[in-house]
């Protein structure tokens, strides 16, 4: 019952083999088995309580009451639905929190801008908009220069408007890093969005999984995009308009 | 009218005829106009009186009220001295040198007292706060202690550490040790959860957490706790230097208790009351100058 989530992989990004883990006896991650490849875009879906939240923190460390393998790169990054932002400390600050060694106000600043944040590396957290620290948060975790970054629901609490813009933003930064990145959401259409594979998790395994094959920059008017929506739609459970008719 | 029929790409003829056949009457279909009154803006209904003024007068007033009644003999100076009069007996304790030196006296036990309570408290409160074990070893001990009122203990340490200034250090280091603790401990256990994990999830060290999480969210509750301890610092010297005291500021009123000057009593009052709000206006300045992340309310 090997449980080892400190050691560099070199083949996959992320090696899960036979993962469970249980709350209480009740097991909400269940005999999983995962495979991320390096620079791969992954969202994964699923009803709320499917266990995807609990499977992003086992990858990040997090939670560690589990059995079997998961094998993640050293250097990971972790942005959750709320931003998390120390209030007390000012933005840039927050930015190199946690970094080996004595880091430079340049390297936050370097990040900030990266995210569209550069003039606002001096401000205290509380003065920021929901999708500013949602940003910040964000070059926090670029900032680590991670080989997998882990994004738990980073536009559930953004307006619409927001989320828009914050969604381009993600895609854009991927695109540039090349790291491989586990988006956790409930949002299809997000999902179908950004990822190069969706998968869906149900009774704590994967019980569906979709390659997105579609050309970038991708249009929800597409109808491919559409279908692959709606086919998704269909196996959490959703009734779409199209699949009634 | 037969808007029905009428092609969609030309409602020219509908709209221009509907606005010509029933234009309404004014007096008719219409909704009264209200009345209207202007928006006066906030600043031009301010007084011109400014408002360090208006503060001012109240105790202005109950000041001159006070000099009325003891010059028209209401009040016997021998109830209480008239505030002229307490004025003058003021400056003759300061130009005598009695008052600086009995300051100076009881300002060196609050400090002492507040430096060991502080370094105590604190240090009691971050064992229990931040480890299990700590909390299971400090946290019954303190809770059993702090009901015990600390006043009550004087008899006690005068028999433990003789009239000197050590019982009268240890009444406000006692005094200043619990409300510290408590909100520091309370402090440190209110901290962020979904906080510690996002600095944990930073690759922080355990000392990391503590330094860059914990104790910043716990600074709030810290500084709430040196406010409360402040006040009964002052409190625990007054006790302590009405008991067997020989200097200092409680020594004073005791003495002119002796020979009924109520003017000095009054004096060593208002002293008492300057440097409470003296320390008060510290911590205020330390709150301002920590805790300016704080995302909170802060008055119009």
């Amino acid at each position: 019952m090997a449980t080892d989530v400190h050691r560099t992989v070199t083949g996959p990004a992320v090696h899960v083999e036979g993962l469970t883990r249980s709350f209480d006896g009740r097991a909400v991650i269940d005999d999983l088995r995962l495979d991320i490849a390096p620079g791969e875009f992954v969202a994964l879906l699923g009803r709320s309580g499917c266990g995807k939240s609990t499977l992003l923190r086992i990858l990040a460390g997090l939670d560690r009451d589990i059995q079997g393998t998961a094998l993640v790169p050293r250097r990971r990054a972790v942005a959750f639905q709320a931003p998390r932002l120390m209030p007390w400390k000012k933005v840039w600050r927050n930015v190199l929190l946690g970094l080996p060694g004595r880091a430079e106000r340049v390297v936050a600043e370097r990040a900030l801008d990266e995210v569209g944040l550069g003039h606002r590396v001096d401000a205290w957290p509380k003065t920021l908009s929901g999708g500013e620290a949602q940003r910040a948060s964000l070059a926090r975790a670029l900032v680590r220069e991670p080989d997998l970054l882990l994004l738990d629901e980073p536009f559930g609490a953004l307006d619409a408007l927001t989320r828009i813009k914050a969604q381009r933003l993600v895609g854009e930064v991927w695109q540039r890093r090349g790291c491989a990145v586990l988006l956790v959401t409930h949002d299809v259409e997000e999902a179908v969005l950004l990822a190069d594979r969706v998968l869906v998790m149900d009774g704590g395994r994967i019980a569906h999984e979709q390659h997105i094959d579609l050309d970038r920059p991708r249009e929800i008017t597409d109808p491919r995009f559409a279908a692959l929506r709606a086919r998704l739609l269909e196996r959490l459970g959703v009734d779409t308009a199209a699949a009634a008719a | 009218m037969s808007i029905s029929h009428a092609p969609p790409d030309s409602p020219g003829p509908d709209i221009s005829g509907t606005s010509n056949s029933e234009a309404p009457a004014p007096d008719a279909a219409g909704p009264a106009s209200p009345a209207l009154q202007p928006v006066v803006p906030a600043s031009a209904r301010r007084t011109r009186v400014p408002r360090w003024l208006r503060r001012t007068t109240g105790p202005l007033l109950l000041l001159a009220l006070w000099q009325v009644l003891s010059a028209t003999g209401v009040l016997a100076a021998d109830v209480l001295a008239s505030p002229g009069r307490i004025a003058q007996v003021g400056w003759d304790l300061v130009a005598d040198g009695s008052l600086p030196s009995a300051m100076a006296t009881s300002l060196r036990r609050v400090a002492f007292g507040l430096l060991f309570g502080t370094v105590i408290g604190t240090g009691l409160a971050l064992l229990s706060g931040l480890f299990r074990t700590g909390e299971d070893l400090v946290d019954a001990p303190v809770q059993m202690l702090r009901t015990v009122p600390f006043v009550g203990l004087i008899p006690l340490f005068i028999i433990w550490f003789g009239i000197g200034e050590t019982p009268k250090i240890a009444i406000i280091t006692l005094g200043v040790t619990f409300p510290l603790y408590l909100n520091v401990y309370a402090g440190i256990r209110g901290v962020d959860a979904q906080l510690i994990e996002a600095g944990e999830s930073l690759g922080l060290s355990r000392w990391g957490l503590v330094r860059h999480v914990v104790l910043p969210g716990a600074l709030p509750g810290a500084l709430t706790g040196l406010r409360y301890s402040l006040g009964i610092a002052w409190l625990a010297l007054v006790f302590a230097e009405q008991v067997n005291a020989d200097a200092g500021i409680g020594f004073l009123m005791v003495q002119a208790r002796d020979f009924l000057r109520t003017d000095v009593i009054v004096v060593c009052l208002i002293l008492y009351a300057f440097l409470g709000l003296l320390a008060d206006f510290i911590v205020r300045s330390l709150e301002r100058l920590l805790l300016q992340w704080r995302p909170t309310f802060t008055g119009r």
